[in-house]
């Protein structure tokens, strides 16, 4: 049963960092124009990435 | 005189940011796709000037960096109008506003429940396991419960900080709202699950506890989303009605500025189709002005010198030079003003739905929970039993599904309505909606489209004037050109600011104009009319009425086959009024009313117990908009009406008000069967936790599933309330 100690905190580790990409992604605007990110990716002209400004 | 139109000058717009570099918000229009946004962003970029230009098409604004410290909007403005892209300048001070700190601190918060719940339930599986036999040894045990502490308790201090903050700010007006028993749930929870676990305990609550909190994340999640959308869409209609001014200085030069930054004394000038930006006297030019906004009458008024003219007129005829007598602020009619402050006073009282249920079962439930504490001591469980017990029962009566009743509803309603084009502003406004038995109209611009229509006139009569009326931009000139379709235009075109039109059709002199201007007197004052004839001949007389949208009558008739009764209350004249009501099937009506007279019918109403709705548009309907039980306006409305309103419809259809009405409905049926389910689901609940029949597994279940039963029934809003 030792090896519990050694897995939970691993795994809680592993979920941390989900945690902190997604304090990432909404720190820096990618939910504020999900319909136009979606087609930026497609389309080589256009900018693409989160807008900075926003 | 035809008017060129001038480059406009919006440099007012322009925002300078940190690198001192020209930045302006347009709202643009039109964008449906990818592809528009790829034209719209290149099309911006190769405007003079702008060094990028980025496009968010999810609430259409395109925010445009300038090379140097200032740029020219206009040009870019046009360049997308060519493009078929109408784009108009956002006001910095409203475009702020777009910055969502709520909303996003909401999404964290929701992150870190979904975050704490799913790694505290890794913890507490194996202890539920324990409970179908495999007996997990005591001591794994605790370790368990310590991880999921670990993991839970900062999670659910963090993301319950939403409810805790509301909770506080309620009960220090001493008032209980239903955050109240959701934050002691958490934190007594809590409390309980550590003691338990110090006291190797088999019933700890930690993954409980974050669970309720990530469950009622989700829907004040989107509820806020939801809400920051129609708030948005609603300043996107204000601001197409963009409030700017032009001045002109001592030297003669016009330079636009917002509306905000007019001082009194300054000179304004205000072309034929816009709009007086504040109240003002007229120095120079004449001109014919639309009241229908302020006043509600359709006739328009000859302006000339001297004359003094209000906020929200429109300029229809001539070019007007205008001394500025009140700011902007003080323009829009203190008086309007201060009856709106103390309609929307009466109206804050409103007890909602959820509050109502709030202040029934915070009693109930912590008196129960305290006499499952008394109650077990007494009667030989020992303390810790006993409270317990206690706690069990705050957790398993479940604040969740009660919490979420309410606002799943009105999450669900709201993006039904915002899917139709109407926007709600607070979920209050369709509780109130829903209560509402007796509906008010405005006639200009509700009932009716608020431009006027040529009435019948014999064609041949119709297509002698046509020509003279295509050469003119005055809207009962444009309605007579409508009626009469496509063909030649007048030629040596004067308009004569104030009176009419002059030019040559065939080789005839013409004239078409007002009465004066033809040199007959008018027989009837209340009716709007246009006359025309050729120099030397006899004068025809052209009527002309506000036109009727197109569904008024079916409207009307589906609030009376609802069992509301229909009233009309216009500032109009009594003929063009009393048409309008027989056209739409109104019996009720009255005419001439002030902005005052309108309040106190409401008053009246009000204390004869019917609740009203009101729909208005007009400057001297706000007061009323403001004091009636509910309130609609439709989006063309002046900004003071749309502020006022509880719900804004765009589109041409006066449909909305009865599928409002119909969707307000159901929400109540769906709230209350909600709420008629948690109370049997706690009827329930309650005995079984106070008979000790709750452990952990239990709880999660219960919890879980009574909130999943009130949003599935939330969701059959979009399946029920009524067809378009």
């Amino acid at each position: 049963m030792t090896i519990v100690l050694l897995l939970a905190p691993f795994s809680l580790v592993l979920a941390l960092t989900g945690l902190a990409a997604f304090w990432w992604t909404i720190r820096s605007g990618q939910y504020e124009d999900p319909k136009g990110d979606a087609a930026r990716i497609l389309d080589d002209h256009l900018a693409d990435g989160p807008n900075p400004d926003v | 005189m035809t008017i060129a139109l001038a480059p406009r000058d919006l440099s007012a717009f322009v925002t300078q940011d940190d690198t001192d570099h020209g930045r302006v918000e347009l709202l643009v229009t039109g964008a449906r796709c990818a592809g528009c946004m790829a034209k719209i962003e290149r099309v911006a970029a190769a405007a003079p000037g702008v060094s990028a230009a980025r496009f968010n098409l999810t609430t259409g604004k395109l925010a445009v960096s300038f090379a140097g410290r200032n740029g020219d909007p206009a040009l870019i403005i046009d360049a997308l109008e060519k493009e078929g892209y109408p784009a108009t300048p956002f006001d910095p001070g409203k475009a702020e506003a777009a910055h969502d700190k709520e909303g996003r601190m909401l999404a964290l918060a929701l992150g870190v429940a979904g975050f704490g719940a799913g790694n505290a339930m890794m913890f507490t599986v194996p202890v539920w396991a324990g409970f179908f036999g495999q007996e997990l040894d005591p001591s794994t045990r605790q370790v368990m419960y310590w991880f999921a502490a670990l993991v839970a308790t900062p999670c659910a201090l963090f993301a319950g900080q939403p409810f805790f903050r509301s909770a506080w700010a309620s009960l220090r007006k001493g008032k209980a709202n239903m955050d109240v028993p959701i934050s002691i749930g958490v934190i007594l929870t809590l409390i309980v699950s550590f003691s338990e676990t110090i006291q190797h305990g088999a019933h700890a609550y930690f993954d409980a506890a974050v669970t309720l909190l990530f469950l009622l994340l989700i829907g004040r999640y989107l509820d806020h989303k939801l809400r920051a959308r129609a708030r948005s869409a609603a300043r996107d209609l204000l601001a197409l009605q963009a409030p700017v001014a032009t001045r002109i200085d001592d030297l003669g030069v016009e330079r636009t500025i917002p509306v905000g930054e007019v001082e009194v004394g300054d000179s304004l000038v205000v072309v034929p189709g816009d709009r007086i930006p504040v109240n003002a006297i007229v120095e120079a030019g004449g001109s014919d002005l639309d009241n229908a906004l302020i006043t509600g009458e359709t006739a328009s008024l000859a302006v000339g010198p001297g004359a003094v003219v209000n906020a929200g007129a429109l300029n229809l005829s001539g070019r007007l030079v205008l001394r500025v007598l009140a700011r902007s602020e003080d323009s829009a009619i203190a008086a309007i003003a201060r009856l709106m402050e103390a309609g929307a006073q009466s109206r804050s009282n409103y007890v909602q739905l959820a509050d109502k249920a709030a202040a029934l079962y915070v009693p109930v439930v912590h008196t129960l929970a305290a006499l499952t504490f008394a109650g077990g001591w007494a009667l030989g469980l020992g303390p810790r039993e006993a409270l317990l017990r206690a706690a069990a029962v705050l957790i398993v009566t479940c604040p969740c599904a009660l919490g979420l009743a309410v606002p799943a509803v009105q999450i669900v309603s709201s993006g039904r309505l915002f899917r139709k084009g109407v926007l709600v502003k607070t979920g209050a406004a369709l509780e109130r909606l829903a209560e509402v038995d007796h509906v008010v109209f405005d006639k200009t611009g509700v009932l009716t489209e608020g431009r006027p229509m040529l009435l019948d006139a014999p064609p041949q009569v119709l297509a002698m004037a046509a020509p003279l009326a295509r050469a003119s931009r005055h809207p009962l000139a444009r309605a007579l050109a409508e009626a009469a379709g496509c063909g030649e235009a007048a030629t040596e075109v004067t308009e004569v600011a104030g009176m009419g039109v002059e030019g040559v059709i065939d080789g005839r002199r013409a004239r078409l104009g007002r009465a004066a201007f033809l040199g007959v007197e008018t027989l009837h004052a209340d009716e709007t009319e246009l006359w025309f004839g050729f120099d030397g001949d006899t004068r025809v007389r052209f009527t002309f009425e506000d036109r009727l949208r197109s569904d008024a009558a079916a409207t009307v008739a589906q609030l009376k086959a609802m069992g509301l009764t229909v009233e009309v209350l216009s500032g109009d004249v009594a003929g063009p009024v009393l048409r309008a009501a027989n056209a739409a099937g109104i019996d009720r009506w009255s005419a001439g009313l002030t902005p005052f007279d309108k309040v106190a019918v409401l008053d009246r109403l009000k204390q004869e117990g019917r609740k009203v709705l009101m729909v208005g548009d007009g400057l001297n309907d706000a007061a009323a908009i403001a004091r009636a039980h509910a309130s609609m306006a439709p989006g063309s409305a002046v900004d003071a009406s749309q502020n006022a309103a509880d719900l804004v419809f765009s589109g041409g259809l006066l449909d909305a008000v009865p599928f409002s009405l119909r969707v307000a409905r159901a929400a109540r049926s769906r709230a209350m069967e909600n709420f008629a389910f948690s109370a049997l689901y706690n009827v329930v609940a309650a005995p079984a936790a106070m008979f000790g029949l709750v452990n952990p597994l239990v709880a999660a279940v219960a919890m879980s599933g009574s909130s999943l039963v009130v949003t599935l029934n939330a969701l059959r809003m979009n399946l029920t309330g009524g067809r378009r």
